[in-house]
């Protein structure tokens, strides 16, 4: 089971900022196919929100192929949701910790990082338009 | 006039002496709706909602909730109505137990399972004196009241103006709990933005005596537009969409529209604007109109 959380000031809307996190903890493995997501009712209870926010989040993911909702039992994650991720995963985080060490010490930050990391994964055909 | 409508106005008005409280009102909020009702102090907001509930008698048009007049069949359908009113009244000297009392001998729809489960969850003593309760505490027995009667339309008006942070937190919450669990229209009125946009679902906007803008929430802030570019009037742009606010300096022009469409000409910027921005526009909209 995952917690939501919101950030009012991030100017995305709220049912995709539920949708992120769904994705990145199937990402991260955090999630496994079976695990159930949080009801609607508790989602709205910890965090103040409308029903159909969740509902909206949920059908999101449930088009994308990532989650499927079982009539009253709730909804949980699909079989065909990406495995998690490699073991990999771990030594790419700390190599990219180590990225960042430096990226600071040579008085980079956090935007000068994203701009950098942003312009580097970017397909260069979209970067030239751009 | 829709079914589909839990709270429907037509050309409703209602005069106190010489003065407008509320004028020329027409809005249809549907059924399973989280309605906001938002305007500044004195805008009409609680004339609405004591018109909703026959409270008042309209000077002109007429109100129907829940598809029926709340004077000429309010025994019918009042008991379907939960109203919260502003600061939450209770009998101070009551304790909980006997306001529970007193709502079950005065409503035919009465649920005692719900009423005490509810109050035992929020760890609410039966024994304790109203008066003796936080404001959190308070407005939540005012809202259990409201609730055990099983409402199929509840009227909040001002129901956190009063609360901290954290009791207003916890009572909004408590109110989504309920709409997810069964089917229930919410009006509650505010003026405080920053909880509606993660609330409500459906905008009324009242300044002034008079609905500014009716829809639903997503609606709104999609097709709402902030226009910058090179000092112009900004006729063109009204010709075909509806412009909010414009202020002006020596060089430049920013509009905040309403778009009829998209906004195809190329000499203006357009940035997204967020509910806050869209409302305060709205309210500010008569009288301020060029800024320096």
């Amino acid at each position: 089971m995952i917690e939501f959380h919101l950030d009012a000031r991030s100017g995305v809307p709220t049912y995709l900022q539920l949708v992120q996190q769904v994705r990145q903890a199937i990402r991260l493995g955090i999630l496994f196919p079976g695990d159930q997501l949080p009801t609607v009712k508790d989602v709205v209870g910890s965090l103040a929100i409308n029903p159909n926010t969740v509902l909206k989040a949920y059908r999101e993911l449930d088009l994308e192929g990532l989650v499927e909702g079982r009539r009253g039992i709730g909804t949980f994650v699909s079989g065909q949701a990406p495995p998690p991720p490699p073991d990999g995963l771990k030594e790419l985080r700390s190599s990219l910790v180590r990225w960042v060490g430096r990226a600071r010490a040579a008085g980079l930050d956090d935007e000068n990082m994203a701009a950098l990391y942003f312009d580097t994964v970017r397909p260069p055909t979209i970067s030239k338009v751009a | 006039m829709s079914t589909q409508a839990a709270f429907v106005a037509d050309g409703l008005g209602k005069r106190y002496g010489a003065k407008w409280a509320l004028r020329d009102c027409s809005l249809e909020i549907p059924r399973g709706s989280v309605a906001a009702l938002v305007g500044p102090n004195g805008a009409g907001k609680t004339t609405l909602l004591h018109l909703a509930i026959g409270l008042s008698k309209p000077t002109t048009g007429d109100v129907q909730v829940l598809g029926r007049s709340p004077r000429d069949e309010a025994a019918t359908v009042l008991p379907r109505v939960g109203f919260v009113a502003q600061d939450h009244p209770l009998y101070r000297a009551l304790t909980v137990g006997e306001t529970l009392r007193v709502g079950r001998k005065l409503n035919p729809s009465w649920t005692d399972d719900l009423a005490f489960q509810r109050l035992e969850r929020l760890g609410i003593p039966l024994g304790q004196k109203v008066g003796t309760l936080s404001g959190g505490q308070q407005a939540q027995v005012a809202l259990t009241l409201a609730l055990a009667k099983q409402p199929e339309l509840l009227l909040l008006d001002e129901p956190v103006a009063s609360l901290d942070p954290l009791a207003r937190r916890e009572f909004l919450e408590s109110v989504m709990e309920v709409v997810a669990e069964r089917e229930l229209t919410v009006v509650l009125s505010s003026h405080i933005v920053a909880d509606l946009e993660r609330v409500c679902d459906f905008l009324v906007i009242l300044s002034q005596a008079q609905t500014q803008l009716v829809g639903p929430i997503e609606e709104v802030v999609s097709s709402h537009r902030l226009l910058t570019g090179p000092r112009t009037d900004p006729a063109t742009v009204a010709r075909i969409h509806r412009v909010i606010r414009e202020s002006h300096t020596e060089r430049q022009t920013t509009l905040l529209v309403q778009a009829n469409g998209h906004v195809y000409d190329s000499c203006w910027e357009l940035h997204e604007v967020d509910l806050e921005e869209i409302v305060l526009a709205y309210l500010g909209h008569r009288g301020e109109r060029v800024a320096a």
